[in-house]
């Protein structure tokens, strides 16, 4: 009752406190909206025929571009999770806080984070498509996003390195271990957690990815032979099917499937995120 | 074992600079490929030429910037003060039990990948659009409400932490003088978090502007100047994807150009966040 009143003399912080109702209902409706939809219009569209193993116009096949989807994913790993995590233990432990070349390498990574998608894309066109003449290739599509990846691994496993304790660090140095032996040995174990949920990070972004591969790893609808052969991910696979006009059924269906991927690579993220909360 | 030390040292740096290097290769081949185009053009006539049509060597770009412009504007009208109050909501209102489910919710709004917003919007958004205005349904206000959907897990996380680390002393100092609850947080702690707040705003500009495979689908992508709410554009971003897969000559150099505005202007945002980053820090 005292509360009423109080709102009753102070007509403005009601109105504020029905706004930011609204506002938290209009967020948590839009998200769910958006799942629900995908998820009732797709599920009756799936079928046998949406993974058949090789892509036709009849079948419209997703199961190729789930495959393609994995290769530049694992591909991608391959290159930028060790780059990233040897930046990162560069960063952490060999430079003083302040140091000039981490002051650089903070700006640049800041930098190529803001780097919007197509302008990777664009960029992996110009360089490994047309310059180095690969065409459009799996290569291509997993170098360009190797750099887009790189600051997100980079920042996390900086991060994550940052949380292990120096006492770790000062007894395996008293133990008489030498500071690479401190570095494997000790304090990457220690932070594989969160450097974890970076990579896993790093996979949402490269599953979700279309811009930067459209013009790079092409549009292909085939499983990839090898290195130099086009291929679509599922995103990409998605877009095309949109473009092209003629599939908004299938459509639906791969959307659903693409937001499983989504649904599933966030819950591992979260697992490992109350992992690091744990250690 | 010394030598190994140092050798896995240099490895390590080596690593560190290769950030560095794809920075730098990157400006390189976006700007040696793009300003030469922007210089033959004209670079008064590229950025403010009016018409945009590369079968007649006219290329002025002028209508895509102002459509990122209004696009990006659109986003933050419509995302900011939603994303805000929610988080307004999260930090200050929000049972624990509700919180544990909502907040992996924006995680995964977050998460869910530009194509399915586009497609989720043409298929939901523009419909409604077309009936409510008679026009194609494609356009600025679209792209507006998609954008503006798409920003709100960067505004609601920022905000929402940065309303956390205000000291509980301000909130609660205000409760004792008197003022509503409603009034301490819109005056003492939203306030004291405003450069956080600023910095995710800053963030989601710029991802809103870099948008492109979502905006490409509801945009309309005229290359014509805007005259209304609701008239069809298409943002520098659409225009690089829509004609890079067969542009060649001029008109591929012009795209390119097309990537040395849209950097120039991330690079400005970029460093408009460090600033009122380095703000708050102090």
């Amino acid at each position: 009752m005292s509360k009423l009143k109080t709102y009753l003399k102070h007509p403005f912080s009601f109105i504020l406190l029905v706004l930011i109702g609204i506002c938290a209902f209009i967020t948590v409706a839009s998200i769910l909206f958006i799942i629900f939809f995908i998820v009732f219009k797709g599920v009756p569209n799936l079928s046998a025929d949406l993974f058949s193993f090789t892509y036709n116009s009849k079948n419209v096949s997703m199961l190729p571009s789930i495959f393609n989807t994995i290769f530049i994913t694992f591909g991608t790993l391959l290159i930028a999770v060790p780059i990233g995590i040897f930046s990162a233990v560069y960063l952490v432990e060999y430079t003083k806080k302040g140091s000039k070349l981490t002051k650089v390498i903070r700006v640049t990574t800041e930098t190529l984070a803001g780097i919007p998608s197509i302008v990777f894309g664009l960029f992996g066109f110009l360089a490994f498509v047309i310059s180095l003449g690969w065409g459009y290739s799996l290569i291509a599509g997993i170098l360009t996003l190797v750099l887009m990846v790189l600051p997100t691994i980079i920042r996390t496993t900086e991060e994550a390195l940052l949380a292990v304790p120096d006492t770790y660090r000062e007894g395996s140095f008293g133990l008489g271990a030498g500071k690479l032996r401190t570095i494997f040995k000790i304090i990457l174990p220690s932070a594989t957690p969160g450097i974890l949920s970076g990579v896993i990070l790093a996979i949402g972004r490269i599953v979700g990815e279309s811009a930067a591969l459209i013009f790079t790893a092409g549009t292909v609808a085939n499983t990839a032979t090898g290195l130099l052969s086009s291929a679509r991910t599922l995103s990409v696979h998605l877009y095309c099917l949109l473009t092209e006009g003629l599939y908004t059924e299938q459509a639906y269906a791969t959307a659903v499937i693409l937001l499983l991927l989504v649904v599933v690579i966030n819950a591992v993220s979260n697992f490992a995120a109350k992992k690091i909360a744990k250690v | 074992m010394k030598v190994k030390e140092n050798l896995m040292k240099y490895i390590f740096l080596l690593c560190a600079c290769i950030s560095i290097l794809a920075v730098v290769i990157i400006c390189l081949f976006i700007f040696v490929n793009g300003v030469p185009a922007i210089g033959e053009v004209g670079i008064v006539k590229f950025i403010f030429g009016t018409h945009w049509k590369p079968s007649s060597n006219e290329f002025g770009i002028f209508p895509m910037i102002v459509a990122s412009i209004y696009v990006t504007a659109g986003a933050i009208i419509i995302g900011v003060p939603i994303g805000l109050l929610t988080a307004i909501y999260l930090a200050m209102y929000c049972p624990v039990k509700v919180y544990k489910i909502v907040k992996p919710l924006i995680n995964l709004l977050a998460s869910v990948p530009s194509v399915v917003y586009g497609f989720f919007c043409l298929v939901v958004v523009v419909p409604v659009i077309q009936n409510l205005t008679h026009t194609s349904g494609k356009g600025i206000l679209t792209t507006s409400i998609l954008l503006g959907i798409m920003i709100l897990p960067t505004i609601i996380s920022t905000a929402e932490s940065s309303i956390r680390a205000v000291p509980s002393m301000y909130y609660e100092g205000a409760l004792a003088l008197g003022a509503t609850k409603e009034r301490s947080i819109m005056k003492t702690v939203v306030p004291a978090a405003k450069s956080g707040i600023m910095s995710g705003v800053i963030l989601s500009v710029g991802r809103a502007i870099g948008e492109t495979m979502a905006v490409v689908m509801v945009a309309g992508n005229q290359a014509i100047m805007p005259n209304s709410i609701t008239s069809g554009v298409r943002t520098l971003t659409s225009n690089i994807v829509m004609e890079m897969g067969y542009a060649t000559g001029m008109h591929r150099d012009a795209l390119i150009g097309t990537a040395v505005v849209l950097f120039v202007f991330i690079l400005l945002i970029n460093i408009c966040f460090s600033l009122v980053v380095r703000k708050k820090e102090k």
